[in-house]
């Protein structure tokens, strides 16, 4: 495992591998219209963060505990009649106050807060490495194996429900899956940018689908490419690497849809 | 066997009682209509025989193996999920490319394979959910007001076909629906619900009990006089409409 020793190396399979498991997944938290629970699971995994360095256990672990945690309690209350939109802002928001106030307790370890905030992709280690890419595979397993149950159900729960699939274990998979990508991809694009490694892709990749499979496919290969972009332009602009991928991801997003937007009005006229 | 039985169903939600001492029941081939007004629970009977709600007290027995086919009031597809009708068809199932073709071929919407759903018609959208829910070929078919929205040409239509399938497959029907005097016609059994079933049998029978004109009034009686006229002699004296529209009236002051 040679190749594994050049830092850049890693960074790029670590990009890699968040974008094949976040695009996809995105794609759900897209037609499902839970951005913002995405959100909330990412800032919340600061807390886990914090915590895990606060008690010497692996951050992977603790931010995945935290997702997890929190990814429930939002489901919990969500069937409840609770305004979602406001009450997601409270967690998300809360959480992360928490999950910074927690970090400044910290003494001794000198902690490079950016690092999680905004991810340390050039930083990846081999057990990085191999976490990610665990996780991916997980992940990825989880929507190929679960894909049509999961499409119906997103779809229309009854129609998931009158065909035998239970729709609230689907949309447990897809909370499970969401605190995975969330713990995987701190590292690459930190805790406040995760969120858009779910959604943009998705988004960009929407004009150009006219089947879910398709969008799920161009997304992943768009959100690949960002992850590849993003690494020699942070190298060459001396940017951090998290953020300069997110805005890859933004100019394909307003390419594609400015793009469909032409394609449209000429269509038209 | 019943295909579904119930026994002393009830269901409570968020403290408000919506069915209570529901014993329903509905066997091979038969067509099954609920009516009510609005609020009287028809579609969450509907939900509990599907599974999708949890009955608070007694319970929902299906046969076994029971397959079900469902066509909901509504179905909103969120503008980013792109959706093909082929694609749609395909859900929750795969099947193969012919079993797709003939479905679209018998809901008489032969090229439209590649069109996104969003870009149908009310009357195909609602032709493209019935073929769907027929896929698995069922045992039985649930249909929740399925023809809103729909003209009155486009639901009779569509009631034609429901009975078509029922003929072709032999599969039952339980539907709920507001067009009462096609529900009249279209059904071996009518149940009238309003939280409990008020009377139920065959569609004469029901629309001479008394629990029933209290929910609908007499003009209901007259949509089904109208109805059999209109079925000896095939033309509409506009008498219908007024009626239809009184009924509708009634259902939004009940709610």
């Amino acid at each position: 495992m040679m190749m594994l020793d050049d830092f850049m190396m890693r960074a790029a399979l670590a990009g890699l591998g968040v974008a094949l498991a976040a695009a996809p997944l995105g794609c759900f938290v897209v037609w499902r219209r839970m951005a913002y629970f995405g959100d909330a699971t990412a800032h919340a995994s600061i807390l886990g963060v914090a915590l895990a360095l606060g008690f010497g256990v692996s951050v992977f672990a603790g931010a995945l505990v935290v997702a997890l945690i929190m990814a429930a309690t939002v489901s919990t209350l969500s069937g409840r009649g609770y305004a979602m939109d406001t009450l997601l802002g409270v967690l998300a928001h809360s959480a992360l106050a928490f999950g910074l106030v927690a970090v400044s307790f910290l003494q001794g370890v000198r902690i490079d807060l950016m690092g999680y905030l905004f991810g340390d992709i050039l930083a990846v280690g081999k057990t990085d490495l191999a976490v990610i890419w665990g996780g991916a595979i997980i992940v990825v397993g989880l929507l190929v194996w679960r894909w049509q149950a999961l499409l119906t159900a997103t779809l229309n729960p009854d129609l998931a429900q009158a065909s035998g699939i239970d729709p609230r274990h689907e949309q447990l998979g897809l909370t499970l899956a969401l605190a995975l990508v969330v713990a995987v991809a701190i590292k690459v694009v930190g805790v406040l940018l995760i969120a858009a490694m779910l959604i943009v892709p998705a988004a960009a990749a929407r004009p150009m689908a006219h089947t879910p499979e398709r969008m799920a496919l161009i997304a992943t290969v768009l959100a690949a490419g960002a992850a590849m972009g993003g690494l020699p332009v942070s190298f060459a602009l001396d940017t951090p690497t998290g953020p300069t991928i997110v805005c890859i991801a933004a100019f394909i997003f307003a390419l594609t849809t400015g793009a469909a937007a032409i394609g449209r009005a000429s269509a038209r006229g | 066997m019943s295909l579904i039985r119930t026994e002393g169903l009830g269901v409570q939600i968020g403290g408000t009682r919506i069915l209570e001492h529901v014993d329903f029941a509905i066997e091979r081939g038969e067509i099954v209509t609920i009516v009510g007004p609005n609020g009287s629970g028809k579609s969450t009977l509907l939900r509990a025989i599907i599974g999708a709600v949890k009955p608070t007290e007694g319970r929902v027995g299906r046969a076994p193996g029971l397959k079900i086919g469902y066509v909901p009031q509504k179905l909103h597809i969120d503008p980013t999920l792109p959706m093909t009708v082929g694609r749609f068809l395909n859900l929750p199932q795969r099947h193969p490319r012919a079993a797709i073709r003939s479905a679209l071929e018998r809901a008489g919407l032969p090229d439209l394979a590649g069109r996104q759903m969003t870009n149908l018609s009310g009357g195909q959208f609602q032709r493209v959910l019935l073929a769907r829910a027929l896929m698995n070929t069922p045992d039985l078919l649930i249909l929740d007001e399925a023809t809103q929205g729909l003209d009155q040409p486009g639901s009779a239509a569509f009631y034609q076909r429901i009975e078509e399938v029922r003929q072709s497959m032999g599969c039952a029907v339980l539907m709920v629906s507001h067009d009462l005097h096609v529900v009249m016609s279209a059904s071996d059994r009518v149940i009238c619900l309003n939280r409990h079933i008020c009377c139920e049998g065959q569609p004469e029978h029901v629309a001479q009990a008394e629990e029933y004109r209290a929910l609908f009034g007499s003009g209901t009686h007259g949509a089904l006089a109208l109805y059999r006229h209109t079925h000896d002699h095939a033309h509409d004296d506009g008498e219908g409409c007024t009626h239809s529209h009184d009924h509708d009236r009634d259902h939004e002051a009940a709610q």
